[in-house]
């Protein structure tokens, strides 16, 4: 199933998600990284944006300084999920933020607050930066500029996407299901042909 | 001849450079594009095949608009192969790849990713401390100069693995790490990507030889037999594993395997693998010793 959707929402329109389905995003994306949530979660510095009803997006991008808090976006790409899953809950509980746009899936244990809290994982694909900037209208906002590229961003986006929901409030991930495949293949098939 | 130690060829070779690292970011090589056209073509499962449809469309908007392919413009790693009869010293080519990365990065502009390990404070510029990184070889009497500029993401980065097995884990061992380390990397790496694989030596000459082997193109096939038919048996497993494009499953995990092999200690097995994304952004320059240079993206 496709769904076209803008961001912020609420929690009923991301429940409506499931795993394998493909989005397409319009309106505003707020973009984070490791250094923004650590300043957040480990920290505890209050966003200086409302990250309520957001779709978030793991990215550092790279920009062009205009003037003062002005950038033109360059060129703008997802970065690794994996490495900040520990800041899901928060971000989903605390937060209410209902969507996480990233690459490479986030834990599997990212999966209980997800469901719990309403929030989904969107899989961009990593590395097709080229399209993804021309799917950003414009850097609206930018905060935290001493942890550039690492800032808060808010975009404006047009049919942002293809992207696919990796894992949704129901519990499931795209990714566990192919790790559990990909061992059994291993356990069944191959290691006895080493 | 005498050794120029201080001016032209070493702007020539800072020149070259800062060409070289935004160069790869915007233009991937026609090896890459074949095997991710021929994936894109090959590929049966649905989602699968969708990423890869997605990945050369990106390739070609990063054409027509004279973009980067890939938003993480890496750590600049260097590959330089030296003649011994090269009019400039080892010491100012180092000296011409850094700088020649600082220039490009400020000119470019590019993002920088360097940062101090400890203090996480950004350098600015892609230079730091060790950075770039030089792999060099020597050429006996030969007065060229090659240069390869891989920049290199840290989403494949970080799916870096070694371990020391024991003569008495045998090949199957080596080939099992190999497997077991791409599927626990599922997506993160940005599959379907080259997978090196550094066999023998020591712990940091496996991960170095780890390195090289992500430097070569797709089609490459190491001279050496057996450690041919080894990357041709390790790229069939690996694609068996459905791990796919992106990690959301499908049959195209790798689009290559390269082993680079060194002796080792009788008692030494190592085993280092270094994943190099589907963005595998690499090219290259020969510059000769009268300073001409000729840029070579398949290389």
């Amino acid at each position: 199933m496709h769904h076209e959707i803008t961001f912020p929402t609420d929690e009923a329109a991301v429940r409506e998600f499931r795993a394998g389905d493909t989005v397409t995003v319009q309106g505003h994306i707020i973009g984070i990284r490791d250094a923004t949530q650590i300043r957040i979660f480990d920290k505890g510095v209050e966003p200086p944006m409302s990250l309520r009803g957001a779709a978030l997006l793991h990215t550092a991008p790279n920009v062009r300084k205009l003037g003062e808090g002005r950038y033109e976006p360059m060129c703008i790409g997802t970065t690794t999920s994996a490495r900040m899953s520990r800041f899901t809950e928060g971000l989903v509980r605390d937060h209410r933020a209902r969507a996480i746009i990233g690459k490479g899936g986030l834990l599997p244990e990212a999966l209980v607050p997800l469901r719990e809290h309403g929030g989904v994982y969107l899989a961009i694909v990593g590395g097709a930066a080229a399209l993804e900037t021309t799917q950003i209208e414009e850097i609206e906002q930018v905060e935290w500029e001493d942890l550039m590229p690492e800032c808060l961003w808010k975009f404006r986006v047009k049919d942002f996407g293809p992207l696919i929901v990796g894992m949704d409030t129901h519990g499931e991930s795209l990714y566990e299901n192919v790790q559990v495949e990909a061992r059994k293949r291993l356990e069944e098939t191959i290691y006895s042909r080493l | 001849m005498a050794i120029d130690t201080t001016t032209d060829l070493q702007q020539t070779v800072e020149d070259a450079a800062a060409h070289l690292y935004v160069w790869s970011l915007k233009d991937i090589p026609q090896d890459l594009r074949d095997a991710l056209r021929n994936a894109m073509e090959t590929e049966t499962h649905k989602v699968g095949k969708r990423i890869l449809e997605t990945i050369n469309t990106n390739v070609s908007v990063a054409d027509e608009r004279q973009n980067l392919v890939c938003q993480d413009t890496g750590l600049a790693v260097y590959y330089v192969r030296l003649g011994e009869l090269f009019p400039l010293h080892p010491a100012r080519i180092e000296q011409a790849l850094r700088e020649g990365t600082r220039r490009a990065t400020l000119e470019h502009p590019l993002r920088s990713n360097t940062v101090h390990t400890l203090t996480r404070v950004p350098t600015g510029d892609n230079t730091g401390h060790k950075i770039p990184h030089i792999h060099w070889e020597f050429v006996p009497d030969w007065d060229g100069l090659d240069v390869k500029c891989i920049p290199k993401g840290s989403g494949s980065e970080n799916m870096s693995f070694l371990k020391m097995l024991v003569p008495a884990d045998g090949v199957s061992a080596i080939k099992r790490f190999v497997l077991d380390s791409i599927v626990g990397a599922g997506g993160k790496p940005c599959p379907p990507g080259i997978v090196g694989v550094g066999i023998g030596g020591s712990a940091d000459l496996a991960m170095h030889l780890a390195k090289e082997a992500i430097a070569r193109p797709v089609d490459d096939v190491n001279p050496d037999p057996d450690v041919a038919a080894l990357e041709r048996e390790l790229f069939e497993l690996l694609n068996e594993t459905g791990i796919g494009p992106m990690g959301l499953g499908g049959d195209t995990t790798v689009l290559s395997v390269h082993v680079e092999q060194a002796h080792t200690h009788i008692t030494l097995n190592p085993v280092a693998v270094n994943y190099q994304c589907w963005a595998a952004r690499r090219a290259s320059a020969h510059i000769f010793s009268d300073g001409t240079v000729d840029y070579d993206r398949e290389a």
